[in-house]
């Protein structure tokens, strides 16, 4: 380690350093960091996994159903073992990488986006706008969140867009409420005044000058609650009001597990091995760009 | 303190309010009419004077702005109208029934997460970068990425299935509280301790510590004395915005243990579609939580003067 940090001024001419723009300074930290780099490996698999999910799956995870191997342990056939219809659970698992990450990314998105237009009018406009806005948030934050996602999804009806919709929709206010405060804060700086005084509109300052500036801290946030909605949307599967089945998503074959827990305990494990690595992975990846992107300590 | 106290109890009903109203509208965004699921989906055959004369009874026939207003004030004043699965029981009676048990699970994880992530916190923070603080900031990354309900499962597998200790379900009696009280401890305890172990490290770099050890007062009791008892503050807060978080786990896990509780209660209801108990539910759960962050902010108010002073 000290060889290479020690080598690289020597290696790169002095004036360049000087011009090393904020992200490739936020990467040298980042790519500091061992745990950081940990969980960007894992992701890295996770996500390779999921692309890739036909190519390794050794069998079909919906249609390989051998009657024969119903809940049959691990072994070199099966090394997950099968489930209760004698489908390949390792297959099963592979496959539900992908659901897992369309609905963590999916539903980060879409909060993402309401988090920070919310935020933004309500720091930006004030006053009466501001007062029923912040009450909105407050109002999704003190709320137990799975009731609201499991009212949400029975009455939409289950399905991975629902999953994905109602998840999105119900996560914002974190968003909302970190973009708020930034927004207030920069509203009185001189850029802004100046970008006013010279008569840009309103929706120009916020989309031009506030929002980029509040950026950095809504990719942390948002890549810290990515493995909060995977665990969301396992449980809203594992409850029967998610992904139906017979996709294969983490949360739904857990279902599975807990239904034959008493004949087939061994269904259960892989799962949840998967969602805590991938939640692991994001955490790690999360912290790391925090500290990347904002050297306090 | 007595304007905080206002301002906050407003904030209080004014989430309420919303609740109620986003309530109101998805129950009515529920696909289907009620009187068509309550009749079986039209395998018992009835006249259209007996379904207006349904619709009259529940007060469907009246425009939603009018419904809105009757259910809740029917609420306001205790009545939370009939169960339309477990017919004539009114919803009043299913909740104070399982009210208990939620309570019970909630207390407990919560005292049990305390006792052990307190301690937890202030040592590592003491013992930076030990072998104590390793593992405890292993736990609570790792509690943090388990989803509950999988852990529910490896511990029924654990002690149900291989050991026979436990009962993997229901609540016949009191050893059917051990396994869910840990899994919904072990969440709680990953925040606490993170939480505990931060705030103490904020709490030993003041000048007020400083000046404790420089008066020649003993390690132990600059740290208990006069660290943690500031450090405590954060823990308070936490512990307030930490019910909505606890009851959505109570949700989850009281399906997977067979928990006659809340939680329970509330998925069974909406797996019925028994809207009359799914609406007074959210509602009866948004109180709970308004009234616990309340609590929170009093206590928080009384234990720290530069609030309770400032007015």
């Amino acid at each position: 380690m000290a060889v290479t940090t020690s080598s690289a001024p020597l290696t790169a001419p002095a004036a360049a350093s000087k011009h090393r723009s904020e992200w490739q300074n936020a990467w040298r930290r980042f790519s500091a960091n061992r745990v950081a780099l940990v969980g960007l490996a894992m992701l890295t698999i996770i996500i390779l996994m999921a692309v890739f999910a036909p190519v390794i799956a050794p069998y079909d995870p919906i249609n390989d159903m051998d009657t024969a191997m119903r809940g049959c342990p691990p072994s070199s056939a099966h090394w997950f073992g099968c489930d209760h219809l004698g489908r390949d659970l390792l297959s099963r698992v592979i496959f539900g990488a992908r659901i897992a990450l369309i609905a963590g990314i999916g539903a980060t998105i879409i909060s993402v986006t309401i988090g920070v237009i919310v935020g933004a009018l309500a720091g930006f406009l004030g006053g009466w706008t501001d007062a029923i806005l912040s009450r909105i948030v407050d109002t999704l934050m003190s709320f137990p969140i799975i009731a609201l996602l499991i009212v949400l999804a029975a009455v939409l009806g289950p399905s991975l867009v629902t999953t994905v919709v109602v998840i999105g929709v119900t996560v914002w206010s974190r968003y909302a409420r970190v973009v708020r405060a930034d927004v207030m804060s920069l509203r009185e700086r001189d850029f802004i005044v100046a970008a006013y005084a010279s008569g840009v509109r309103s929706w120009r300052i916020i989309w031009r000058h506030l929002v980029p500036n509040v950026m950095g801290p809504v990719i942390v946030l948002a890549s810290l609650g990515i493995g909060s909605i995977i665990i969301l949307e396992a449980a809203l599967s594992f409850l029967g009001l998610g992904v139906r089945p017979p996709t294969p998503s983490w949360g739904a074959i857990l279902a599975d597990g807990r239904a034959y827990i008493l004949r087939y305990p061994h269904i259960s494990f892989f799962p949840g091995v998967m969602i805590v690595l991938t939640v692991l992975a994001f955490n790690f990846v999360g912290d790391g760009l925090r500290d990347a992107l904002d050297p306090k300590e | 303190m007595l304007r905080y106290i206002t301002v906050r109890l407003f904030h209080g009903a004014v989430v309420i309010l919303l609740i109620s109203i986003l309530t109101f509208v998805i129950m009515r965004m529920m696909p289907g009419d009620p009187v068509y699921l309550l009749m079986g989906e039209g395998q018992v055959r009835i006249t259209e004077e007996q379904i207006q004369a349904i619709r009259a009874r529940w007060g469907l026939d009246k425009s939603y702005p009018e419904q809105y207003l009757i259910w809740v004030g029917n609420m306001a004043t205790g009545n939370f109208g009939e169960s339309i699965i477990r017919t004539g029981v009114p919803v009043r009676e299913m909740i104070f029934e399982a009210i208990p048990v939620t309570a019970q699970l909630n207390l407990y994880s919560m005292i049990l997460a305390l006792l052990i992530s307190t301690p937890m916190g202030i040592w590592a923070a003491v013992k930076r970068n030990s072998a104590v603080d390793y593992t405890s900031s292993v736990i609570s990354v790792v509690g943090i990425a388990t989803p509950n309900f999988w852990l529910s499962l490896m511990l029924i597998i654990i002690f149900s299935l291989l050991l026979r200790w436990l009962p993997p379900f229901g609540l016949r009696s009191w050893q059917g509280f051990i396994l869910p009280v840990a899994v919904l401890a072990v969440e709680q305890l990953a925040i606490f301790t993170r939480v505990m172990r931060s705030s103490t490290i904020e709490a030993l770099k003041q000048d007020y510590v400083r000046t404790a050890t420089a008066k020649g007062l003993p390690r132990t009791t600059v740290i208990l004395r006069h660290a943690v008892r500031n450090a405590l503050l954060p823990l308070v807060t936490v512990i307030g915005f930490n019910i909505a978080f606890l009851l959505s786990g109570t949700i989850v896990i009281e399906t997977v243990f067979a928990l006659p509780g809340i939680g329970r209660l509330f998925t069974d209801a909406v797996f019925r579609l028994d809207y009359q108990v799914v609406q007074s539910l959210v509602v009866v759960l948004a109180v709970l939580v308004v009234v616990a962050n309340l609590v929170t902010d009093l206590v928080y108010a009384f234990v720290d003067p530069r609030i309770r002073l400032s007015r």
